[in-house]
């Protein structure tokens, strides 16, 4: 077996840890991230991490905790993004392009003001592309109580959300405010993406999002079996991403282990390839 | 110095041309997206010891023919997201094999005046001059394409590949923009200029025109805030053109 499962990975502290936060954060990233994807709201979605990196770059120059600053972050480009919202969907995509390019440039100058005051070394790489192995046991409980909030406002939301992404105008006849369901799923959202930042670090953020939600909906056709098969996918990729990161350490030369989000993205990437391979095939039948 | 501003001068006016081109044809994301890819390119380069420059051209280029060959089959942006975080992520993957490289990770993905001023005038000329080139000569097919995409077929333009040819032209643009203000702040550059001419002018030369010069405005200004205060060129260049867009709006909103 340890040629699969390198030694010590079932004893180890940080291991734990890491599972779990990335179990609780790929589910809450599944289930928002097939209404992402239904709603077309991808760019937005991405939007949001990149103001996860501002709020996460900002809470090490603050001395704050990292979720607290990811979570801020993405909340505030939330309401960045609601309240910048364009009349079509072009217009919509270049308010959310200039909140996304005023947050990166924000995190630019945090990153740089962080690297010439503390003596922390390699602060860009931690903010940007995470590093899950030194996630404090104590985020545990915060992650999980944030996560089911997200989870619950989704289910409650559920029937405006499904009607508002299928057609606006029949919900608007239903009486359903639909700006108020769209400020609603964009806390959400921002929610996943602080969450998910925590795991794959602020830029990655983006890949338990949008990979697991996309790849269910192309190889699913109904709402409940696209959930399922993406909170599976999100959870299975993270772990596998895991236990690929840490069995790197033996892979490479100098024993400079991969990190966990390349691993993530990278199985992520291919189960969407599989999924959409299946699910055309799966029509042509 | 000197260099620096040459260099930013040839940029700013390719990000221009380039990002009104962007704005117009609700390309925002794609435009994001390449960028990133270059970014990969760029650590996969200096690893091996090429010239950062090419390896940027051969990653960007690609990423542009991925994105869109995979989002004619649906879900546009969410294919544009995968190609994203994938190529950052390979960027991510190469840098932590590297401590020398782990240094000049900020550099490529925020930009820096040193970046600036190391580049050779030369090859990025000619490369400005070969993106720009295309634009024009193919600016009625573009422009077209955009605004009226029926009349375009009509006219026997072939949507596919106007619409990877354009986005090979944007990884083309990045490849210049990238040294000088970083891979996550090219878009800034090309879309912020960009969306404030379109709101200001109407008429798609003239509004080309006042991208162009807006965006010249704001790098050159970027470019001198960051000798001065050694701050990140990024860091400008994103707060000038996002506030020129924000001040336009404010402006055109309450006539």
């Amino acid at each position: 077996m340890h040629w699969l499962i390198a030694p010590g990975f079932f004893t180890s502290a940080p291991v734990h840890t890491a599972l779990v936060l990335s179990a609780i954060a790929a589910t809450v990233c599944a289930v928002v991230g097939v209404f992402t994807v239904l709603r077309g709201m991808a760019f937005a979605g991405h939007a949001l991490t990149d103001v996860a990196a501002t709020g996460g770059s900002g809470a090490v120059l603050v001395g704050a905790s990292p979720l607290t600053g990811f979570l801020t972050g993405a909340v505030a480009g939330a309401g960045a993004v609601a309240v910048a919202g364009g009349r079509d969907a072009r217009g919509r995509d270049v308010a959310t392009g200039i909140v996304l390019s005023l947050a990166t440039g924000l995190s630019a100058l945090f990153l740089y003001l962080d690297a010439t005051t503390s003596s922390a070394t390699g602060v860009t790489q931690r903010v940007l592309f995470g590093s899950l192995f030194s996630a404090d046991p104590s985020t545990v409980l915060p992650t999980l109580s944030v996560g089911l909030l997200a989870l619950v406002v989704t289910g409650l939301t559920v029937r405006p959300l499904v009607l508002t992404s299928l057609s606006v105008e029949l919900a608007r006849a239903r009486g359903i405010r639909v700006g108020l369901v769209n400020v609603v799923f964009l806390a959400t959202m921002a929610t996943a993406v602080g969450l998910s930042a925590l795991v794959s670090g602020s830029l990655l953020s983006t890949a338990l999002l949008i990979g697991p939600a996309v790849a269910a909906v192309r190889c699913t056709t109904r709402l409940s079996h696209a959930l399922v098969v993406a909170t599976a996918l999100g959870v299975g990729c993270s772990w596998l991403g895991i236990l690929l990161s840490y069995d790197s350490y033996n892979w490479m030369p100098n024993n400079q282990s991969l990190p966990v989000s390349f691993f993530v993205v990278v199985t992520v990437v291919l189960s969407y390839a599989i999924c959409t391979w299946w699910g055309t095939r799966a029509r042509r039948v | 110095m000197i260099n620096a501003w040459e260099v930013g001068t040839i940029v700013a006016i390719v990000a221009g041309v380039v990002g009104f081109l962007v704005v117009l044809r609700g390309d925002v994301f794609a435009a994001h997206a390449i960028p990133n890819g270059a970014f990969a390119g760029a650590a996969g380069a200096s690893l091996v010891g090429l010239s950062p420059l090419l390896g940027l051209g051969l990653c960007s280029v690609t990423a542009a023919l991925v994105i869109s060959a995979l989002r004619r089959h649906g879900q546009r942006d969410a294919s544009t997201a995968l190609v994203l975080v994938l190529t950052l992520a390979s960027g991510a993957a190469l840098l932590s094999q590297s401590t020398q490289l782990a240094s000049s990770a900020y550099s490529l993905l925020f930009g820096e005046i040193l970046g600036a001023s190391a580049t050779r005038v030369l090859p990025l000329l000619l490369l400005a001059v070969v993106v720009v080139g295309v634009v024009l000569l193919r600016w009625r097919a573009f422009v077209l394409s955009a605004v009226t995409p029926d009349l375009a077929m009509a006219r026997g333009i072939h949507q596919g590949r106007l619409d990877a040819s354009f986005l090979v032209v944007v990884a083309l643009a990045t490849t210049l923009t990238v040294p000088v203000v970083g891979a996550l702040l090219v878009f800034s550059l090309m879309v912020g200029p960009a969306a404030a001419a379109r709101l200001l002018v109407a008429r798609p030369g003239r509004s080309l025109l006042v991208a162009t010069a807006t965006s010249l405005v704001v790098l050159w200004g970027a470019l001198a805030a960051a000798y001065w205060t050694n701050w990140p060129v990024g860091f400008f260049v994103s707060v000038g053109s996002a506030g020129v867009y924000l001040i336009v709006r404010l402006i055109t909103h309450s006539r």
